[in-house]
C-alpha cells in the first residue's frame, strides 16, 4: 500500500512548515516536498507608508535577525534619499550598522547552532526527543549551554546600544544611523566582566568551531553522506573577493567554482534573478535567468559564502577557513551539513570584525547621516545569516512606498532544502516498513542546517508538536501521531 | 472676598485661585489629571474626556470644570481608573494605531496613557477601519489611521494670517481633521515641526524626519507620562 507521510510542524527551525512525503506500493520514495504554510504579506500593507518608516516596519518578519531586515531596508532607502549605495555613508554611519550587523550575526548564529542544531549532535538524530532540545543539553552539558545563551546575550547587547533595543530597534535610518556608540559602552564590550567582553567571545566561537569539528572528525562519514548534491552558490562579495556580510557585489559559482554570476551592481538584480511560483508553497522559487529554472537554482548562507568568497578579512577566521577548503581541495563544498562547519568559521569572523571594530574611534563620531538627490527607486542587499536578503523599493512623489519587493535567505534555499528533504528521505526510509520518529527527525536535521526562518516570523520554541499522517493510496487518513 | 479658595482631590486639601479649571489647580497642587485634548493656554473643549473626574457623584471633565469652593474632586479611584482606561482603549480600538512602526512610539502621549492605566487587550473589539493617509503636502503627513480627533492641531497650527491650516470635515463617525491643501503646502518648516510636536498621537508627521531620535531618549522612555508632577 502506497503512504503518504506528513511531518508538521517542522521543529527547531524558525517559522511553520510542514514535509510531506509520498511513498508507493514498494515503499520507494516517489516525491517529498517542503511545504511553506504561512502567508508572509509585508510587500502589500507596506504599500502607502511613508517610505522612512520601513525599516522599522518590516523588521517586524522576523525575531531572531530582524536587523537584517532593518538594514537591508535602511540600504534600500539610503539610494532613494541620495545616500549611496553602501559605501556612501560617513565613516559612523556605516561603521555603527556594520557593529549592529555582526552582533546580530553572532547572537543568530549562537542561537541556531546551540539552541536548534547542538542536540541533533549531542544525542543522535534519533535520540529521545524529550531530551532532544536545549533543556536537554543545559541537564546534561550545561557549560555548553550557559556559552550558548551568553554569546547570543553579548551579540543581543551590541545590537541594543547600537539599535536601541534588542529586537526590532530603530537605529538605522535613511543615509545613516540616529546615534553613536558612547564610550561607556565601547568599554564594556571590550573589557565587560567575563564572560561578556569581546576576548572571551573569540575564544567560545573557537571552542564551538572545535566542538563541531569534532564531531565531524568522528562521523566524517555520516556528515559528508548526508544530503550531499551539486548546485550554484550565492553571496555578496567584498570588491576585492573578501568575505563582506555587509556589503558588496552580487558573486555566483557554480558546482564547480566557476563565476557564473560576475561581481554584479545587485541594484539591477532583476537582470540577473527571477521568481518562480509553485501551485504548493507561499515560498517562491528564485533562480538566475541566464541558466533557467532547471539549472539556474542556488544555495545562499554560510555553505553558500564560503563557497563565493576568496578569504576572509579576519586572521582566526581566515585560519580556519583554509582548513576548511583544504576538505574539498579549494572546490566549492556541496555537503549540506557542512553548512554546521561554515556557520561556526563566520560566528568566529563576526567576533573578530566586532572587537576590531570596537577599537575604531569612528564608531564615537557624531556624523551620524548623509543625504543627496533624491531617487525614486532603490535596491538594498545584505548577507542575513541564513543568506543574501535582498529588499526593492519604489516610493512616489509624496513619499510614499508603491512597491516593495523581498526575496528573503530562505526563499533562495528554496529548492535547495526541497532537494535536501527528498535526498534524505530517500536515503533512511526506502524500502522501510516502519517509519520511526528518528528517521523523520533527520528529515528535519537536513531542513536546520540551512537554518531557515520559513514565515521570517517569531514563534515560541518548544510547543510546536511533531505530527505525522500516514495516508493509504486514496489519501485516506489511515494513523496519526502527534509528539 | 480673598481670591483664593479650598477645594479637596482625592480626599487631599489644595488650594487655587477662584476661576481656575479643576486640571490645572491639580497641576498647582501637584496632582497629574491626565489629559490629551487639552493643551495650556488654548481654551478647552473637553472633547478626549480622559480627563474626567468625579464630582457630586458626577462625571465631569476636569479641564472645561472650574474649581468652586469646597469642590470634593474624585480622580484616581478604581472606578475613574477603569473609566480612562476604558477610554483609552477606545482609542486604540477605533483607529489603527500600529506602535511598533510608528514615529511617535515612545513620544506619544496616547501610547504613554495605556502604559500608565496598564492597558493590555481591550476590552472591545477593533474596528480596523480603512482609512487614508494624506501625504500631499511637502512639509507633513496626515495618517487618518492614527487621528483621535482630539482638535489640538485644529486650535494651535495657523499661518501668520491666523487661518488654521487644519480643519474638522464631515458628521458622526466619518468626522475627520483633513489639511488645507493651499496651507498645508505654504507652511513653514517651523509650523510643521510644532504641528507634529503639538499632536498627541502619530497622526502628523514631519516629512522625512523619521526615527531620528533613539530609543532612549524619547520621552516617555525613562519616565511615566505625569511622573514629573510632583506634590
Amino acid at each position: 500500500m502506497s503512504k503518504k507521510i506528513t511531518i508538521e510542524p517542522v521543529t527547531r527551525v524558525e517559522g511553520h512548515g510542514k514535509v510531506t512525503i509520498h511513498m508507493d506500493h514498494q515503499g520507494n520514495i516517489q516525491q517529498t516536498r517542503l511545504h511553506i504554510v504561512e502567508f508572509r504579506g509585508f510587500e502589500r500593507f507596506v504599500q502607502g507608508r511613508p517610505y522612512w518608516e520601513a525599516p522599522v516596519l518590516v523588521q517586524r518578519l522576523c525575531g531572531i535577525c530582524p536587523v537584517s531586515h532593518h538594514l537591508a531596508a535602511a540600504k534600500a532607502l539610503d539610494v532613494i534619499v541620495g545616500a549611496g549605495t553602501g559605501e556612501g555613508l560617513t565613516p559612523t554611519g556605516e561603521k555603527m550598522r556594520r557593529l549592529m550587523h555582526y552582533g546580530q550575526f553572532f547572537q543568530s548564529h549562537a542561537l541556531h547552532f546551540f539552541h536548534l542544531s547542538a542536540p541533533d549532535f549531542l544525542f543522535g538524530f534519533d535520540g529521545d526527543p524529550a531530551i532532544r532540545n536545549i533543556i536537554g543539553i543545559a541537564l546534561t552539558k550545561p557549560e555548553l549551554a550557559v556559552q550558548g545563551v551568553m554569546m547570543r546575550k553579548f551579540g543581543q547587547e551590541i545590537i541594543r546600544a547600537t539599535a536601541g533595543k534588542k529586537i526590532h530597534g530603530t537605529g538605522a535610518i535613511p543615509g545613516g544611523i540616529n546615534k553613536n556608540l558612547s564610550i561607556e559602552e565601547r568599554d564594556e564590550f571590550l573589557k565587560g566582566a567575563d564572560p561578556l567582553n569581546a576576548d572571551k567571545m573569540v575564544s567560545w566561537a573557537q571552542d564551538a568551531l572545535e566542538f563541531f569539528k569534532h564531531y565531524y572528525h568522528a562521523n566524517k562519514e555520516m556528515v559528508d553522506g548526508f544530503a550531499h548534491f551539486p548546485s550554484n552558490h550565492l553571496s555578496l562579495v567584498r570588491k576585492d573577493g573578501a568575505m563582506d556580510l555587509y556589503h558588496g557585489v552580487l558573486r555566483a559559482v557554480d558546482t564547480n567554482g566557476n563565476k557564473i554570476l560576475n561581481d554584479i551592481d545587485y541594484q539591477e538584480y532583476t537582470n540577473y534573478i527571477e521568481e518562480e511560483v509553485r501551485s504548493w508553497s507561499y515560498m517562491k522559487f528564485p533562480y538566475l535567468k541566464e541558466f533557467g529554472k532547471d539549472n539556474g537554482w542556488y544555495r545562499v548562507g554560510p555553505l553558500a559564502r564560503l563557497n563565493t568568497v576568496d578569504f576572509i578579512p579576519t586572521p582566526l577566521a581566515q585560519m580556519e577557513f583554509e582548513k576548511y577548503k583544504a576538505l574539498t581541495h579549494g572546490k566549492p563544498n556541496n555537503f549540506c551539513l557542512h553548512t554546521h562547519y561554515a556557520r561556526l568559521i563566520e560566528t568566529l569572523h563576526a567576533a573578530e570584525m566586532i572587537r576590531e571594530l570596537l577599537n575604531d574611534p569612528d564608531l564615537l563620531g557624531n556624523d551620524l547621516v548623509t543625504k543627496g538627490t533624491k531617487q525614486k527607486e532603490g535596491v538594498g542587499l545584505i548577507e542575513a545569516p541564513r543568506g543574501t536578503l535582498f529588499h526593492h523599493y519604489r516610493i512616489n512623489d509624496n513619499d510614499q512606498i508603491e512597491m516593495a519587493n523581498l526575496i528573503v535567505s530562505t526563499t533562495h534555499n528554496n529548492e535547495p532544502m526541497n532537494r535536501s528533504v527528498n535526498f534524505v528521505a530517500k536515503s533512511v526510509m526506502t524500502g522501510k516498513e516502519v517509519i520511526t520518529e528518528g528517521m523523520m527527525n533527520s528529515v528535519e536535521v537536513a531542513i536546520r542546517a540551512y537554518d531557515p526562518c520559513l514565515s521570517c516570523a517569531t514563534h515560541a520554541l518548544g510547543k510546536m508538536p511533531l505530527e505525522v499522517s500516514l495516508y493509504d493510496s486514496n489519501n485516506n487518513l489511515i494513523d496519526r501521531k502527534r509528539s | 472676598m480673598s481670591n483664593l479658595i479650598k477645594f479637596k482631590i482625592d480626599g487631599v486639601e489644595c488650594m487655587t485661585e477662584r476661576g481656575k479649571y479643576i486640571v490645572e489647580a491639580a497641576l498647582e497642587n501637584g496632582v497629574y489629571i491626565p489629559t490629551l485634548c487639552n493643551m495650556p493656554g488654548v481654551k478647552p473643549k473637553g472633547s478626549c474626556r480622559i480627563c474626567t473626574v468625579k464630582i457630586n457623584g458626577r462625571l465631569m471633565t476636569s479641564c472645561t470644570t472650574p474649581v468652586a469652593d469646597g469642590m470634593e474632586v474624585e480622580s484616581n479611584s478604581p472606578e475613574i481608573s477603569d473609566l480612562r482606561k476604558s477610554i483609552i482603549e477606545l482609542l486604540f480600538v477605533s483607529g489603527n494605531h500600529f506602535c511598533p512602526s510608528c514615529e511617535k512610539s515612545g513620544n506619544c502621549e496616547l501610547q504613554a496613557l495605556a502604559y500608565l492605566y496598564q492597558m493590555l487587550v481591550p476590552r472591545y473589539p477593533y474596528e480596523f477601519p480603512l482609512r487614508e493617509v494624506d501625504a500631499s503636502s511637502p512639509y507633513i503627513i496626515k495618517d487618518q489611521n492614527r487621528c483621535i480627533l482630539c482638535k489640538r492641531c485644529i486650535k494651535t497650527i495657523k499661518d501668520e494670517q491666523g487661518r488654521s491650516v487644519f480643519a474638522f470635515r464631515d458628521r458622526g463617525h466619518r468626522l475627520e481633521v483633513v489639511m488645507d491643501k493651499e496651507l498645508s503646502h505654504e507652511m513653514t518648516p517651523e509650523l510643521a515641526e510644532l504641528a507634529m510636536k503639538n499632536c498627541p498621537v502619530g497622526s502628523i508627521l514631519v516629512k522625512e524626519k523619521g526615527f531620528i531620535e533613539p530609543i532612549g531618549q524619547r520621552k516617555f522612555d525613562k519616565n511615566a507620562i505625569g511622573s514629573d508632577v510632583k506634590l
